[in-house]
This record gives C-alpha cells, sequence and structure tokens, in this order.
C-alpha cells in the first residue's frame, strides 16, 4: 500500500516522512476552476499554511482533503493510503470553522465529548479525556457552561478540543483566528502553535493573513487563482519570493519598472544597479524590479559598490518604531518608493521631509521579476 | 489497492452509510409527495377530459362549461369578491400592521392577539356570524341599506375577517425588517415625514405588501367556507366544484372547475415566487433597528383605527358565541346549552369533535414529524443534489392547490378501483394525508427557514468526529430547533381543525369532522348548533394557542437555557 509513497522522490532526504500527498488536483464549479493541477506534500508532524486572498482556492483545497468536497480529478493520499473518494466520516482528520460551529445546546463538556462517545470509550475514560483537554487548551473548570456563555476566544478553544478529542492523524483549520479581535488573535496564535508541537499532530491552516501564516507556519503555501505560487518556510517565502504576486501579497514591496541591463544589472531610468540573481532574463527585456521597504541603506552608503542613487524624501509618516518614507527618485521619473528609515537613522541624520539623501541597496536584496 | 499510476481521471465519491441513509428518507419524502399530491393531481386533471364512463372526450366538458353561462360566470364572481376583499384585507392590515411595527400605539400585545383570532375559527365562523348580525332577522340589517348579505357583500366581509391576520402578519413582518439609519438620513436631508413614507417606508416594505396581496388574493379566491354559508345565489368557483360532485354527482364537471380554479392560484402562485427571489435581504448585519419614536398625533389615530378594527374582530367572534347559547334567536334569547348537545342533530354529533381532535392530532405529530425530517434532508442533505431540488419545489406546490381540488383529486385517485393504496380510501388516515399534504409548504417553510439559521459546519464536524448524522439530526438539531418544531405542529393542528374545502369530499359516516359538521347543520338551517360546533372548534384552538404562547415562554427557559449569555 505504500509502494506508491515510496517510489515518489523521498522527501526522507530531508529527514521527514511524506504524509498526506496530493498529486495533480482539480476542482472544477460548473465553468469555474477552482483548483488547477495542485501537487503538495505535507509531512509528519508539520505545521502548513494554505495562503491567499479570497478566491484563491484554498479553502477549496482544506475541503477535498475533509472530502467535504470532492475533486474533479486528481489524488489525495493521507499515511500512505489513498482516500479520494472516501467520504468525510471515513478520513481521519479533526476540523476547526471560522465559525467554530459549537453545538449550541451542549455543554462545553459534551462538544469535546461529542466523538468520543460514539467510540464506545468508557464513561470515566471519557470523562478523564476531556478534564484533560479542558487543561490542555487552558479551559479548566469551564466544562458545565454552555458555548454562548463563552467568549470569542474560549469557543475557539473549545472547537480546538473537540478536534482533538479524537486525536485525528491530521488537524484542518479554516480561518479559525479571522472571528477574533486583534489581541485575543495574537495570544491564540501563539497558543495553537504551541499546542501543536506539543502534541506534534500534522497540521494545515487556511488563512488570508500573511502575518498569522508568518509566525506560525512551518512551511507556507502561498495560492493564487487556483494553483500554488510558491511553497516555503516563512523566510523564503517572505525573503525570496518566487513570484511578483508573492512578493506583493507577503510583506510591502516596491514595485518599480526597468529593464534587464546584461549580467546582474538592471536599469531604472537613469540609475543602475547591481542585483544578484537575473533569473536567466535576456538583456533588454523589460522587467519589475522589487525591492522591500527595510532593504533600503541609508547609512554609509559609500560602500555600496555604486548601488546607490540620489532621493528625495517627500513624506514621512511615523509608525512608532520606525518611519515610512515616501522618495522620490529623480533618476526614476515619476514614481515614489517606500522606505522604513529606522528612528535613530532619522534622529543621527537629521532626516525630514524634502532633504536629500543618498539611498543604497545591497544587490541580494533586489529581485527582478518579469514585467507583465 | 497501491495507486502507482496518478491519472486525471475523475473522481468518483464512494457514498457513505449516512448518504445512503439521507438518500433513502428523501425518496421516501418524495414518494409521499407524488402519492399524496402530483398523483392525485394528475387523476382529476385527466378527469377532466373523459365522459362519466371515463372515455376520453378531450375538450368537450370544458366546451360544455364555457357554454353554461350559470357556471362559467362563477369566475367572474369569483374574481369580483377575491379583488374586493384583497384590496380592503390589505389597506386595512397594513394600517394594522403599521401601527403595530413604527408607532407608540399603547396596548400593542392586545391589539397583536386580537389581530389573530381570526386565525383559530374555521372560516366559516364569520359567515354565520354575519347572518346574525345582517341576515334575516339580524340585529343590524338595516346598516346594509335594503341591500342582502347573502352574496357578493356577506362574501367579502366574511373574508376580510378571515384573511386579515395572514396579511397583517406579512406586512408585520415586512415593515419590522427596516435600517433606523435610512430615517435618520431621510431626516437629516429634512425630508418630509410624507416624503419619507413613501421614498423609503414603502419601499422597503414592496415585498412584504406584493406577497401579502398574492396570499390573500389566493385564500378569497379558494376559499370555500365563506361562500357557502352566506354566498347566497351569487355562485363561486370553489361552491360551483362542491354543487357539481356532491349536488350532481357530476364528477368530470367538478374536475373541469377545479381545473378553472387551479389555474389563477397557480398563476399567482408562480408570480409571487418570481417576486419573492428578487427580494434582497434590505437587512446588514449592521442594520440598526427602528425604534418608533412617541408622536401624540399617530398614536392617537393609530390607536383609534385599531381599536376599531379589533372591535370589529372582536364582536363577530362574541356574535357567533352568543349566538351559539340562545336558545331561538331572535323570538327567545334565553341562554342555554341546548345548541351544544349535537348528538340530536345531523353532522355527526359529539363524536365528529372527538374525531377531529383525533385527527388534529396525527396531522400534527406525523406531520410535524415528517414535514421537519424532509426539509432537514432537503437543506443539510449531501449530495443527491437532484433528488433535494425536486422534494424542495414538490414541497412548494401544495400551497397552489386550493384544498376543493385537492380533496377532488383523492376521490379521482384513492377511489379508483386499481390503486394500490385504496384501501386508506374512507379513514382517518386519508384525512390525515390530505391535511398534510394540504398545508405542508408553510410547514416546510418554516422548517427550512429554521435550518438555515443554524451552522451549516455542524454536519461536517460530526462526520469529522465519526458521528452518524442522524445522531446529531436528534441531540443537536432537534433540541436546537424545537420553537419552530413546535410553531409547525401548532400550525398543523389549528389548520386541522378549521380545514373544511380539504376534507369535505373525504369524510366517511364514522369519520365525520368538526368543520364539516358546521357546515352541515347550516346546511341543514341548523344555525345556531352550527356556531356552536364552530365557536368549539375556535375555543379548542385558542386553549392550545394559549397553552403554546404561555408554554413556550416555560419552554424557552427550560431547553433553551444555551441561548441565555
Amino acid at each position: 500500500m505504500t509502494t506508491a509513497m515510496q517510489d515518489s522522490p523521498g522527501h526522507e532526504s530531508a529527514g521527514t516522512k511524506t504524509y498526506l500527498r496530493i498529486d495533480d488536483l482539480t476542482k472544477n464549479f460548473g465553468a469555474f476552476t477552482a483548483l488547477r493541477d495542485v501537487s503538495l506534500e505535507i509531512y509528519e508532524g508539520e505545521f502548513v499554511c494554505f495562503l491567499g486572498p479570497s478566491g484563491c482556492g484554498k479553502t477549496t483545497l482544506l475541503r477535498c482533503i475533509a472530502g467535504l468536497d470532492y475533486q474533479t480529478a486528481g489524488r489525495i493520499a493521507q499515511g500512505g493510503t489513498d482516500i479520494s473518494a472516501l467520504p468525510p466520516s471515513e478520513r481521519d482528520f479533526g476540523i476547526v470553522f471560522q465559525s467554530y460551529a459549537l453545538f449550541p445546546n451542549l455543554t462545553v463538556q459534551k462538544n469535546i465529548a461529542y466523538g468520543l462517545e460514539n467510540r464506545k470509550v468508557g464513561k470515566a475514560d471519557t470523562e478523564r479525556k476531556v478534564a484533560e483537554l479542558l487543561e490542555l487548551v487552558g479551559l479548566e473548570g469551564q466544562g458545565p457552561k454552555y458555548p454562548a456563555q463563552l467568549s470569542g476566544g474560549q469557543q475557539q478553544r473549545v472547537a480546538l478540543a473537540r478536534a482533538l478529542a479524537t486525536s485525528p492523524g491530521l488537524l484542518l483549520l479554516d480561518e479559525p483566528l479571522s472571528a477574533l479581535d486583534a489581541r485575543v488573535r495574537v495570544h491564540l496564535r501563539h497558543e495553537i502553535r504551541q499546542l501543536q508541537e506539543r502534541l506534534g499532530v500534522t497540521t494545515i491552516m487556511v488563512t488570508h493573513d500573511q502575518e498569522e501564516a508568518l509566525t506560525m507556519a512551518d512551511r507556507i503555501v502561498v495560492m493564487n487563482h487556483g494553483v500554488i505560487e510558491q511553497i516555503g518556510t516563512p523566510t523564503e517565502v517572505y525573503g525570496t519570493p518566487k513570484t511578483a504576486f508573492v512578493a506583493d501579497f507577503v510583506g510591502t514591496m516596491n514595485f518599480m519598472p526597468g529593464t534587464a541591463a546584461g549580467a546582474g544589472r538592471v536599469r531604472l531610468g537613469t540609475v543602475e544597479l547591481n542585483c544578484a540573481a537575473m533569473n536567466g532574463i535576456s538583456e533588454g527585456t523589460p522587467v519589475t524590479v522589487a525591492v522591500r521597504p527595510e532593504d533600503f541603506v541609508v547609512r554609509c552608503t559609500d560602500g555600496a559598490n555604486g548601488n546607490a542613487f540620489e532621493a528625495e524624501i517627500d513624506d514621512m509618516e511615523f509608525l512608532g518604531s520606525f518611519y515610512r518614507a515616501e522618495l522620490k527618485v529623480p533618476g526614476m521619473g515619476e514614481s515614489r518608493i517606500v522606505v522604513d528609515l529606522s528612528v535613530n537613522a532619522v534622529r543621527d541624520l537629521e532626516l525630514a521631509g524634502g532633504r536629500s539623501l543618498p539611498v543604497a541597496v545591497p544587490s541580494d536584496h533586489i529581485l527582478v521579476f518579469p514585467a507583465d | 489497492m497501491a495507486v502507482t499510476t496518478i491519472g486525471a481521471g475523475a473522481v468518483k465519491p464512494k457514498v457513505s452509510g449516512d448518504e445512503r441513509m439521507m438518500r433513502v428518507g428523501i425518496v421516501v419524502i418524495g414518494l409521499f409527495l407524488l402519492i399524496g399530491l402530483l398523483l392525485p393531481l394528475y387523476a382529476m386533471m385527466s378527469k377532466s377530459f373523459q365522459d362519466s364512463d371515463g372515455n376520453f372526450i378531450g375538450l368537450a366538458n370544458y366546451a360544455e362549461y364555457f357554454s353554461t353561462p350559470a357556471l362559467f360566470f362563477s369566475i367572474y364572481n369569483s374574481l369580483t369578491v377575491s379583488v374586493l376583499a384583497t384590496v380592503i384585507t390589505i389597506s386595512f392590515a397594513f394600517v394594522y400592521a403599521y401601527a403595530l411595527t413604527r408607532s407608540c400605539m399603547p396596548f400593542k400585545g392586545v391589539f397583536r392577539a386580537i389581530a389573530l383570532i381570526p386565525i383559530l375559527a374555521p372560516s366559516l365562523l364569520p359567515a354565520i356570524s354575519l347572518v346574525y348580525f345582517f341576515g334575516k332577522q339580524g340585529i343590524i340589517k338595516s346598516w346594509l341599506f335594503g341591500e342582502s348579505i347573502y352574496g357578493p357583500i356577506g362574501i367579502v366581509i366574511g373574508e376580510v375577517f378571515w384573511t386579515f391576520p395572514h396579511a397583517m402578519m406579512i406586512l408585520v413582518t415586512a415593515l419590522s425588517i427596516t435600517d433606523a439609519r435610512l430615517y435618520e438620513a431621510a431626516a437629516a436631508l429634512r425630508t418630509s415625514k410624507i416624503r419619507t413614507f413613501f421614498t423609503v417606508t414603502l419601499p422597503g416594505a414592496k415585498y412584504g405588501v406584493i406577497s401579502a396581496i398574492f396570499v390573500v388574493f389566493t385564500l378569497v379566491f379558494t376559499d370555500f367556507g365563506v361562500p357557502k354559508v352566506i354566498g347566497g345565489q351569487y355562485n363561486v368557483l370553489s361552491v360551483d366544484i362542491y354543487k357539481q360532485v356532491i349536488g350532481q354527482q357530476n364528477f368530470e364537471m367538478g374536475a373541469v372547475v377545479s381545473v378553472v380554479l387551479l389555474i389563477p392560484a397557480v398563476i399567482s402562485f408562480t408570480i409571487d415566487r418570481i417576486v419573492q427571489r428578487r427580494q434582497v435581504a434590505l437587512l446588514s448585519a449592521r442594520a440598526v433597528p427602528l425604534e418608533p419614536k412617541p408622536n401624540r398625533t399617530i398614536d392617537t389615530s393609530m390607536l383609534i383605527v385599531c381599536g376599531i378594527i379589533a372591535f370589529v374582530i372582536v364582536s363577530i367572534i362574541v356574535m357567533a358565541g352568543y349566538a351559539s347559547f340562545v336558545q331561538f334567536w331572535p323570538y327567545n334569547l334565553n341562554l342555554v346549552l341546548s345548541n351544544y348537545d349535537f348528538d340530536v342533530m345531523d353532522g355527526g354529533g359529539w363524536d365528529s369533535y372527538t374525531n377531529s381532535i383525533q385527527m388534529a392530532a396525527w396531522t400534527a405529530v406525523i406531520g410535524t414529524a415528517f414535514i421537519f425530517t424532509g426539509a432537514y434532508l432537503v437543506e443539510k442533505g449531501q449530495g443527491f443534489k437532484k433528488g433535494r431540488t425536486v422534494i424542495h419545489f414538490l414541497a412548494i406546490l401544495p400551497l397552489a392547490v386550493p384544498g376543493m381540488v385537492l380533496g377532488l383529486s383523492y376521490i379521482f385517485f384513492f377511489n379508483h378501483p386499481d390503486n394500490p393504496f385504496g384501501f386508506i380510501y374512507h379513514t382517518m388516515a386519508i384525512l390525515v394525508v390530505v391535511t398534510i399534504a394540504h398545508f405542508y409548504t408553510v410547514s416546510h417553510l418554516t422548517a427550512v427557514t429554521a435550518l438555515k439559521q443554524m451552522d451549516p459546519e455542524f454536519e461536517a464536524v460530526s462526520a469529522s468526529l465519526k458521528v452518524p448524522f442522524y445522531k446529531t439530526f436528534w441531540r443537536v438539531t432537534v433540541p436546537v430547533c424545537m420553537p419552530s418544531i413546535i410553531n409547525i405542529a401548532v400550525y398543523l393542528f389549528v389548520n386541522a381543525m378549521t380545514t373544511v374545502s380539504a376534507v369535505i369530499f373525504l369524510y366517511a359516516p364514522d369519520t365525520t369532522l368538526a368543520a364539516v359538521a358546521v357546515l352541515n347543520m347550516d346546511d341543514a338551517g341548523d344555525i345556531a348548533p352550527a356556531a356552536a360546533m364552530a365557536m368549539l372548534i375556535f375555543a379548542t384552538n385558542a386553549v392550545l394557542y394559549s397553552i403554546y404562547s404561555l408554554g413556550t415562554r416555560g419552554l424557552q427557559a427550560r431547553t433553551q437555557a444555551w441561548r441565555k449569555r
């Protein structure tokens, strides 16, 4: 049964075992294609986030994995078994929805015990397990309450405890934090991640919040228009986005139109810069050059190997721990660039609106994409 | 079963045990609606193209119908009273509903309760009451300036009384859902009150008004009780069916009139459906509910208008009640109980009352269980989309079928010698089946509305926890929907008690019903006993309704504890 899995080019090299494997998954809703040839492997014990804007297919992919929707074509294997055609009740997963879907007429205890009661687990064992889970999610003593008597964050934890009660091999989280207010959300992010690490349960979370994905995930699957744009660790996805979409969707990014000037150089108006990777783009091709606001350097720009240009501060916005400045670059025409300036740089260099200053970019922080 | 080749072939989902059970359930519901609705209607329609020996004769029956002025003139009559009654009912009901929702008129609770009274009585009751007011020996006969109450005047007044609560409830709902911010914006723009009414209030309630118009029109057009009692020589379609079938034993002509009655009902129903679909949610999640502000002029005038309407409603009931105790109207006004001695009159005696209770109870219990389960399968079922769509359509259909038509259809279908279900003919069972079928739609829609408010992911969660769907249905869905389930049961009970049209052709000597007895006693000239039986039905429903209203409060406290924060 596992031969198929072993045949695949092993990720064993990474010291991890593939737990969930998705091959060429396609899902059509009538004429609309929600997923197109999606292939993906998820390793045992991993925390993976599906990240993308609404309508990108991330929820559809999750629902296909759960069996709540069936793919039009393609195959899903969990733990080496093909589950493509199985109904949800014959798959092995626990799920938490954005709405929590707690049974409103049952107490917290009974909600958590709901799946256990059906497994012929003894009454004492069930009670012990429920108490354990309540403690695990930090809700000791809240068992006899009804869901409506709990706060949003607490309801979320009950939903989590209920999903974990039957010790599923796979935990699916469908935008679990979106309905909560910002403070609770940040707190729960941390808690869910800790809990997942403690239990070692393979987890997939769907989110449209890039911060959530960056802070929680082992690996992020960035999706757009039904296809996977990039799979990578948070650092990879943020630092070396493979496509302009990923660069734009994750974090803040400056996009500047330019031309490939051959041999690791790009031209932006009259400014020419060195860049590390050209992604095989030939000279003269129009390109989009991307730089993160925090990757611009304003101190010691002399040693930047010529990767510097003059700019004028147009506007500065104080954001507490740093300034976000909008800069006019005389050599680049009308377009503005956004640059993050540290508070001490602003202080030391006495920066203010209207000031001109040299700005440098390290060549390895310049991303070049083909222009669209 | 290792899958070594990764094909792009289409995925054939495996059908789970849950899904298989649901499919069986959907098929069962579908069969009920097929046998209880579609096949009888088909039998009735084909009968209209046959002669009395069952030979196909094309449109000959229709030709005969339209060449008999006495018959086809009823179409005109039916339309006339329906339009008149609709206009009057909607006007009164709109003012009443407006007062209840948009004014600070006192005693709103009392007014609301009074407006619901007519629902608890058979439509025969207002007609009988009108006879005591305006009949040959009526106490205020002179108010009609020599016109007779027996005819269009009586029918329209009776129908306005009987359809008033239906229109009022729809309009109250339509006027309740509004966004206060629209009115604040209008006020901020210095819009006059009158202009605000025409630019904000009316457009907001537009769909409610349209819906109420169609509902009232259909009710009046197809009603049998009021015109039967007070129609006199003024023939309308539903009474024609009765006369053809019961009076002349001309079943084929009865079928023709049924088709003639069915067509406008179906058209009205279809238009209403289309209009309903256009209705977009006026109420976004962030809408601010409108709190009416006191306004002396408006509140006082509303109180006066509603007071008059409520007074008329109450006096119609009180008159029937009073008359039912009078020894010999109008010569001996002593109050006695002799009119309640039903066993000495035609119509089935007290047995018909106990039969009615029995029939209503069965309808409420079986009907509620059946309809709610059906709505659940339609709403929450997975897969089998075609089946679910068909059921949903079939469930909406009974609203378009007048009771008389359904009843007559049952004769043709169940009384057919080859029908394997023929054994239920002339039993209590057929009365229960026809009543459930007749009142299916409203119950179904109530259930669907309740189910739509449930989190759509409950089923997904229980599947992930490997709990079969029926367990979640029983442990979560049913308890959470309990208020709506009881609401459906009460609706079915009350209607089963008052309905005449659906059962008039189907009762047997040992299954006579109270509402039918009212009709038969009235027919025989025993108007006081008819009033007494009608009051008995009303009282039964009123008691049940009071228990329901008080009980839901208690029940809410116990079974719905989880709703509280």
